[in-house]
C-alpha cells in the first residue's frame, strides 16, 4: 500500500534496463519500498557502455542491478520476461509481478527506445518498430496495468513520457510522435481512472544523460536519473498527475507551445 | 445485488482507496457476508473516525455497521450496558446519562462506534486509574468468518476476546458489546486546570500529581520557542457530585445536550495550518487558559470533546489531509519523550494541539496501544516535507526506549517496525490464525502492516 506519506511497498519496473527506471526504482526502495519486480526483455544483450549511475559498473544485468536494490533495501529483487513490443506476453509478465509483489503498488513504465532519426527515415520499418515500443507498447502494458490496479482499489502508474512529445521537432520526429501519443494516452488514462482508487502521474522530462542519451549534445536543462526519481518520488507523495524534471521546463514549454510554427522550425532544428 | 463502490479514507483523509460497500441491517446480514468468499479481504467500518487505513480495504468489502440494530440496553442495577457495535458512544453517553451512567472511557471523539472502540481498545483521559476500554468490556459478540456467531467473553475464551480487543478489526466483525458503566450524579465534571512553563515542568507537575485525578491530560505546545517548549494547559477533573452544581442546574444534573456542531468549511487552502499559523493559534491557546483555577464545573462535551464542537475540522488541513503520530514511552524513558519534542520542534514540525498523557497498566489484549508511561499525540500535515523520513527516525527512538506507535492512528508506520513495538504480535497472530484460518478479513492497515494472512501473500 503507498501510506499516508506516499512511501510504497512493491514496485514494477516495466524495462527493467531503463537507468532513469532504476533510478526511481532504487529511491523508491531507500524510502521504504521492500518487493520489487524489474519485467525485462529477455534475449536484450547486456549493454556494452559503462555508466556512472545508479550501478557504477551496470551492465552486468540483472545481478548487478538486483544486488544494488537489495543493498538500498529491497528484501525481495525479481526478474521476470517482458517484451514491449510483444503484447502477447504482457499478461503474463503481469500475473508473474502479482504472483511475487501480492498488491503492486506502482507501476512504472520506463521501458522505450530512442533509436536516430536518419536512420528511421532510411529505413522506415526502423521507425515503425520504434514506435511500436514507445507508443503501442505502452498502451497495451497501460491498459494491463490500469486493470490491475483497479481490481486493486489502489496504486499508481508512472509514465515515462518526454518533452520530446509536448511539441515535436521535425527532427525528432518519431520519437517525439510516439512521446506525444503515448502523453495523450496517460492523461487520458488518468481520467478514466479518476474514482477508481488508481492514478497515473505523467513524467515529462527533458533531456537526461544516459546510455541512451550518450553522445548526443545535451538539450537546455539537463537533468540525471537521480532528479528524476526525486521528482518521481515527490510527485507520488502529493499525488502530482505531471511531472516535469527539471520543474522549470513546464513554464519553459508553456511558453514554446505558442512559438509561431516558423520560429519553432528554427529554434529546433 | 451489486454493491456500491466508493472511495474510502480515514479521519486524517490521506491515502483514499476504493471498495465494494455492504451495509447490513442485522447480525444475520452480516452473516451472509462473512460467510461468502471476500477474495480481497473484509473488514468492519463505524464512523471512520481512525486517522489511518484501519477500516478501508481496497478491492475487497468494506462492512459499514452503522447500520446494525443495537439501541442500549442498560440493566439499571448492574451498570451494565449491551449495546449494537455500530452504535455510536455519542448516542451511548445520550442514552446513559439521563439515568445517571456514563461510559467508562471516552476518546477525545464521541463520533466512534462501539465496535471501532473496541477494535482499537480506545482509552481516554482516565487510563491512569481505569485503563483502556477492555479493562470494562464484560462480553464481545462476534461473527466470526464463515459466517458463526459467536459471544465470547474473558472468561469463556481468552485468547479470542483479547485478540480482539485492539484487534483492529481482524478477528471477526464485532456486533454488540455489553460493557460495565460508571455512576455518576451529574453530566458535568469538577475541574482544574492549571498552566505550566515548560516540558519538564509539565511532565514533573503530571508525575506527581496525575493520582489525585480521575481524568488528567495535558494539551502542550512543541510551536513555542526559547525554552517554553511543551508548555502547557495541564486539565484535570473529576465527575462532579449534584451538590457541587451550581443552583440552577440542580434541577437537572443529568441533562446532557452538547451544542449545535459548527461545521468548519469543507476546503481550505493547501498549507492554511503552518507553522506560522500554528505557533499564533497555540498562543492564544495557552494565553486563554487560567493560570491556575480550581473547581470549575464544565460540562461533559467541553471537557471531553472540545473538537466535537467543530465538525469537519480535519478538513482544514488541506487536500493532503493530516496524519497523527501517537506514540508512548515507558516511565523513565523522559530523555526520549525530550528528544521527540526537540526533533519535532527542531524540523519545523510543529503540531497544533499536541497531547500528553500519563498511561497506568495495560490490559492483556496483545495489540492494545497503552503500556505504563507517557503518551503524545500529534496533529502533522501529511503534506509537510520530509515527514517521512523524520517520522522513521522518530520511530527508532520509541522503539529503541521500548515504546510504540497507536494503530488506531497510524496511516505510516513501517512493517518493520510491527513486532519491535508490540512483542506479543505472534500471540495475537495465532489467536487472529485460529479465528480467520483463511485469511478472508484484511484491511489496508493490514496489508500495509503485514499483519493478517491476506496481507501477507504472497
Amino acid at each position: 500500500m503507498k501510506n499516508a506519506l506516499g512511501t510504497v511497498g512493491t514496485v514494477l519496473l516495466l524495462g527493467g534496463r531503463s537507468e532513469i527506471g532504476l533510478a526511481v526504482t532504487a529511491r523508491l526502495v531507500r524510502d521504504g519500498a521492500r518487493r520489487v519486480v524489474l519485467a525485462v526483455r529477455a534475449d536484450e544483450p547486456p549493454s556494452a557502455s559503462p555508466s556512472a549511475f545508479p550501478f557504477a559498473s551496470p551492465p552486468a544485468f540483472p545481478h548487478a542491478a538486483v544486488a544494488a536494490l537489495k543493498e538500498a533495501g529491497a528484501d525481495a529483487v525479481h526478474v521476470v520476461p517482458f517484451d514491449a513490443a510483444d503484447p502477447d506476453g504482457h499478461a503474463a509478465a503481469f500475473r508473474a509481478a502479482r504472483d511475487r509483489l501480492g498488491d503492486v503498488d506502482v507501476v512504472i513504465a520506463a521501458f522505450g527506445v530512442l533509436g536516430s532519426q536518419a536512420a528511421c527515415e532510411r529505413d522506415p520499418r526502423a521507425a515503425f518498430r520504434s514506435a511500436t515500443v514507445n507508443f503501442a507498447g505502452h498502451v497495451s502494458a497501460g491498459l494491463h496495468a490500469a486493470r490491475l490496479l483497479r481490481e486493486q482499489g489502489h496504486g499508481t502508474l508512472v509514465v515515462l513520457s518526454s518533452v520530446a512529445g509536448v511539441r515535436v521537432r521535425g527532427s525528432n520526429l518519431v520519437y517525439g510522435a510516439a512521446k506525444a501519443g503515448l502523453d495523450a494516452f496517460a492523461h487520458g488514462l488518468a481520467d478514466a481512472l479518476t474514482g477508481s482508487g488508481a492514478h497515473v502521474m505523467v513524467v515529462r522530462p527533458g533531456f537526461v544523460r544516459t546510455r541512451m542519451t550518450e553522445g548526443l549534445a545535451p538539450a537546455p536543462f539537463p537533468a540525471t536519473p537521480a532528479q528524476v526519481a526525486d521528482a518521481v518520488a515527490e510527485g507520488l507523495r502529493l499525488d502530482r498527475r505531471t511531472v516535469w524534471v527539471p520543474g522549470g521546463l513546464r513554464v519553459l514549454f508553456a511558453a514554446l507551445r505558442l512559438v509561431p510554427r516558423p520560429l519553432w522550425r528554427r529554434l529546433s532544428r | 445485488m451489486e454493491l456500491p463502490q466508493r472511495l474510502l479514507t480515514g479521519f486524517g483523509r490521506t491515502a483514499p482507496t476504493r471498495a465494494s460497500v455492504a451495509r447490513p441491517r442485522s447480525v444475520e446480514e452480516v452473516a451472509g457476508l462473512l460467510a461468502a468468499a471476500a477474495p480481497r479481504g473484509l473488514i468492519a467500518r463505524g464512523l471512520g473516525s481512525s486517522y489511518g487505513d484501519a477500516a478501508q480495504c481496497a478491492g475487497g468489502l468494506v462492512v459499514d455497521c452503522t447500520g446494525l440494530p443495537g439501541r442500549p440496553r442498560l440493566d439499571p442495577e448492574t451498570g451494565r450496558c449491551a449495546v449494537g457495535a455500530g452504535v455510536s458512544l455519542d448516542a451511548l453517553m445520550r442514552a446513559l446519562l439521563p439515568r445517571g451512567w456514563f461510559v467508562p472511557v471516552t476518546p477525545g471523539t464521541r463520533q466512534v462506534t462501539v465496535g471501532g472502540a473496541v477494535a482499537a481498545d480506545i482509552h481516554g483521559k482516565n487510563h491512569h486509574v481505569d485503563g483502556s476500554l477492555g479493562h470494562h468490556v464484560r462480553s464481545l459478540t462476534l461473527v466470526l468468518p464463515g459466517g458463526e456467531v459467536r459471544t465470547v467473553t474473558p472468561e469463556s475464551d481468552p485468547a479470542l476476546f483479547w485478540a480482539t480487543v485492539g484487534g483492529m478489526g481482524l478477528t471477526g466483525v464485532i456486533t454488540e458489546a455489553v460493557v460495565q458503566c460508571v455512576p455518576v450524579e451529574t453530566a458535568f465534571l469538577r475541574v482544574d486546570t492549571e498552566r505550566t512553563r515548560d516540558l519538564d515542568h509539565t511532565l514533573e507537575l503530571m508525575a506527581a500529581t496525575d493520582d489525585h485525578h480521575h481524568y488528567s491530560v495535558a494539551w502542550i505546545d512543541l510551536a513555542a520557542g526559547k525554552g517554553a517548549t511543551g508548555r502547557g494547559v495541564l486539565t484535570r477533573g473529576r465527575h462532579a457530585r449534584r451538590d457541587e452544581l451550581p443552583a440552577r442546574r440542580r434541577g437537572t444534573p443529568l441533562a446532557f445536550a452538547p451544542a449545535t456542531r459548527l461545521r468548519a468549511p469543507g476546503w481550505a487552502p493547501p498549507g492554511l495550518l503552518n507553522r506560522h499559523t500554528v505557533r499564533a493559534f497555540n498562543e492564544a491557546w495557552y494565553r486563554r487558559a487560567p493560570a491556575l483555577r480550581r473547581n470549575e464545573i464544565q460540562g461533559i462535551a467541553p471537557f471531553f470533546h472540545p473538537l466535537d464542537g467543530v465538525r469537519g475540522w480535519n478538513a482544514l488541513y488541506g487536500p493532503r489531509g493530516l496524519v497523527q503520530y501517537q506514540f508512548v514511552v515507558p516511565f523513565g524513558a523522559e530523555p526520549v519523550l525530550r528528544a521527540v519534542a526537540g526533533r519535532l520542534a527542531a524540523a519545523g514540525a510543529v503540531s497544533f494541539l499536541a497531547v500528553l498523557k500519563r498511561f497506568g497498566p495495560g490490559n492483556p489484549a496483545p495489540l492494545s496501544f497503552p503500556m505504563p508511561g507517557w503518551t503524545l499525540a500529534l496533529d502533522l500535515p501529511a503534506g509537510l516535507g520530509g515527514l517521512a523520513a523524520l517520522l522513521t527516525e522518530l520511530d527508532e527512538r520509541v522503539a529503541g526506549a521500548g515504546g510504540r506507535v497507536y494503530l488506531a492512528k497510524d496511516a505510516r508506520l513501517p512493517a518493520s517496525m510491527l513486532a519491535r513495538m508490540y512483542p506479543r504480535l505472534a500471540e495475537w497472530d495465532a489467536a487472529r490464525r485460529a479465528a480467520d484460518p483463511t485469511g478472508l478479513l484484511g484491511s489496508d492497515l493490514a496489508r500495509r502492516l503485514s499483519l493478517s494472512q491476506e496481507g501477507r501473500k504472497p
